[in-house]
C-alpha cells in the first residue's frame, strides 16, 4: 500500500544584507530559492546614498574632488585622473608631463592595490581566509607609499586641474624601483597560494557564467566584460594620458566564470606593474602643474563634456557640465558597479545558495560608488 | 595527500618571515613626512601672537563645515607691535567632523594653518571640540615632533 503523495515545494525568500559580512558593504539582496537553487534575486541599494552628484554642484570645481574619492573608496587615483582630465579638457589646459607621468604610475598602482583588495575579499567569500592577509600585505606597501606621495592613505586629493597638488616625495622613483620587484613577488606569491587551490577551483571554475552577449547587453565593462572573452579596455579603445605610448596587454578571460573574472585581474595587476616599470624609466624632471587660476578666478567655460577611465571596476565615466561659474552645473556619475551590478540576476538563475556569494564577490562591486 | 603536505611546506616558509604587523598601542608605525592629520593653528613667534586673521576663508571652504572662526582688532596693531590689523578672537575645530581634507590648509592666505600628525581622536562623546589653545598646542607638538618650517610648498594652490 503506498501512497504517493505530491511534494509540494514553495519558493523560499532569504535575505542577505545589507549587515551582511559577504555583502561587501551595504548591499542588500532578497534570494528567492527553490531548495538549494537561485530561482531570482532582487537587489535593493541606496543604503549608502550620499547625494555625491548633489553635493558637488554646491562645491568649488576643484573641491568636488574630495568627493570623488568617496566615490570609488579603492580606487582614489583612478577617479581623481577622471575627473581632472574633463577639468583640463574643459579649462583647455594640458598638464605637464611629469605630471602625466606621476598620474599614470599612481593610477596603476591604485589598481593593484584595488585588484589585491578584490584578491583578499574574494578568497575570504570562497571561504579562505589567508590570502586575505597576504593580499593585505602586499596592500600595505604600496599604502605607505600613497601615504607618502599624498599625505594620506586612502582619501588622497592630490591630482588637481592642470597637474598635482604637489611634486613627487624625495626620492619617489627609487623607492618605487627597489618595491616593484618585491610587489611583482607579491602577486606571483598570491597567484600561487590561489590559483591552483583546489578546493578554490571547483567553488569557482563554471560558476556564475555570463556570456559576453549578456555582459554587453548589461552594460558591464572592466574585468568583468573581459572576463567574458571582449577585449574592451577605455585604455585601449578611448586612449587617454599616457596609455597611447605605453606597452601592455589586456587579459581577457573566455569562460566568463568567477574564476575568469579572479584570473583577469590577477593577470591585470601584472599589466599594470609593467606599466609602472615604463613610466618610471621615463619619468622625467620638471614642473607639475601647469598654472590654472585660483579661487575666485578658476572659472570654466560654459561647455559640457563626457570623460571616461579604465577604473580597476571598469568604465568609469564623468559627464560634466558647466555654465561658466565657481561651481560645476552638473556632474554625472556613469557608475561601472552599478552596471556590473545589473548582470547579478542572470548570473545568479540557478546557481547554488552557496554559490551566490562567490558570485557577488566576483563582481568587485563597491557600494560607495553603487550608491554615491 | 600531496595538497596537504604542499600547504605545510608553505607554512614552513612563512614562518620564518619576519612579522609586518606591530603591537598597536604599545608600538607604532612611523608616520609619512606629509601625513595629513587634523589642522592646527601656527604660532608666530616673531610678533608673539597667532598668524591667523580670523578672515574665516577656511571656513567657507570647509566640506563638512567642522569650523568656527571669529575675528577682532588686533590690539597690537594699535601699539605697532603688529602689522595684522585683525587678529583671531576664536577658532574651533570639531575634530570628529573633520576629514582631514587639507582643504583649509591650501586655501589659507596668511599661512596660518598646517596639517599635523594628530590623528588618534577616539572619544567618549561624538563631538570632540578643539578650541584655540588646544591647536596651536597640536601646531606646536608637530612642529617639535617633525621640524617642518613654516611656509610649506603645499600652500596657496587651491
Amino acid at each position: 500500500m503506498t501512497t504517493e503523495r505530491a511534494l509540494r515545494t514553495v519558493d523560499m525568500h532569504i535575505n542577505v544584507g545589507p549587515q551582511h559580512p559577504a555583502t561587501h558593504g551595504v548591499f542588500r539582496m532578497v534570494l528567492e530559492v527553490d531548495g538549494e537553487r537561485v530561482a531570482g534575486c532582487t537587489p535593493y541599494i541606496g543604503y549608502l546614498h550620499r547625494g555625491f552628484e548633489k553635493l558637488a554642484e554646491n562645491e568649488e570645481w576643484q573641491e568636488v574632488i574630495i568627493h570623488l574619492d568617496r566615490t570609488d573608496y579603492i580606487s582614489q587615483f583612478n577617479n581623481e585622473l577622471c575627473y581632472a582630465m574633463g577639468m583640463e579638457r574643459l579649462l583647455g589646459v594640458e598638464p605637464p608631463e611629469r605630471a602625466e607621468y606621476a598620474r599614470v604610475i599612481l593610477a596603476e598602482l591604485n589598481r593593484i592595490v584595488s585588484h589585491m583588495m578584490f584578491y583578499g575579499a574574494f578568497g575570504a567569500d570562497v571561504g579562505a581566509l589567508t590570502p586575505f592577509l597576504y593580499a593585505f600585505r602586499e596592500r600595505e606597501r604600496l599604502q605607505r607609499l600613497f601615504e607618502a606621495v599624498s599625505g594620506a592613505r586612502l582619501m588622497h586629493f592630490y591630482f588637481r586641474a592642470g597637474g598635482l597638488k604637489e611634486d613627487l616625495p624625495e626620492g619617489f622613483a627609487d623607492e618605487l624601483r627597489r618595491m616593484l620587484p618585491a610587489v611583482q613577488h607579491g602577486i606571483d606569491e598570491c597567484d600561487r597560494l590561489l590559483t591552483q587551490n583546489e578546493v578554490f577551483l571547483s567553488r569557482t571554475v563554471g560558476v556564475g557564467k555570463l556570456a559576453a552577449s549578456e555582459a554587453i547587453a548589461y552594460g558591464c565593462s572592466g574585468p568583468v566584460l573581459r572576463a567574458s572573452g571582449v577585449r574592451e579596455d577605455v585604455r585601449r579603445s578611448d586612449p587617454y594620458s599616457l596609455y597611447p605610448t605605453l606597452d601592455f596587454d589586456v587579459p581577457v578571460g573566455k569562460n566568463g566564470d568567477c574564476f575568469d573574472r579572479y584570473w583577469v585581474r590577477l593577470a591585470e595587476m601584472r599589466e599594470s606593474v609593467r606599466i609602472v616599470q615604463q613610466c618610471l624609466d621615463r619619468l622625467p624632471e620638471g614642473p607639475i602643474r601647469t598654472p590654472v587660476p585660483r579661487y575666485p578666478h578658476f572659472r570654466v567655460e560654459p561647455g559640457e563634456i563626457y570623460v571616461h577611465t579604465e577604473n580597476p571596476r571598469g568604465d568609469y565615466g564623468l559627464y560634466l557640465v558647466s555654465k561658466g561659474g565657481v561651481q560645476p552645473y552638473r556632474v554625472k556619475l556613469r557608475s561601472p558597479c552599478f552596471c556590473n551590478l545589473m548582470a547579478l540576476g542572470p548570473m545568479l538563475r540557478d546557481s547554488y545558495l552557496a554559490d551566490a556569494v562567490v558570485i557577488l564577490g566576483s563582481l568587485d562591486i563597491v557600494l560607495g560608488e553603487v550608491d554615491r | 595527500m600531496l595538497g596537504v603536505l604542499k600547504g605545510l611546506v608553505t607554512t614552513w616558509k612563512t614562518h620564518w618571515r619576519a612579522p609586518v604587523t606591530v603591537q598597536y598601542p604599545d608600538e607604532r608605525l612611523p608616520l609619512q613626512p606629509r601625513y595629513m592629520g587634523f589642522p592646527g593653528l601656527m604660532w608666530d613667534a616673531e610678533h608673539d601672537e597667532p598668524f591667523c586673521t580670523g578672515c574665516q576663508v577656511c571656513m567657507r571652504y570647509c566640506p563638512t563645515g567642522c569650523m568656527f572662526v571669529e575675528m577682532k582688532d588686533n590690539p597690537k596693531f594699535a601699539t605697532g607691535e603688529s602689522k595684522r590689523r585683525k587678529i583671531v578672537a576664536d577658532f574651533t575645530i570639531n575634530l570628529s567632523r573633520c576629514i582631514s581634507c587639507s582643504i583649509c590648509v591650501e586655501v589659507c592666505n596668511f599661512e596660518a594653518i598646517e596639517m599635523t600628525h594628530h590623528h588618534e581622536r577616539a572619544g567618549y562623546y561624538p563631538d570632540q571640540v578643539a578650541g584655540l589653545p588646544t591647536l596651536f598646542q597640536m601646531s606646536a607638538d608637530h612642529r617639535a615632533g617633525v621640524g617642518q618650517k613654516p611656509g610649506h610648498e603645499t600652500r596657496n594652490l587651491l
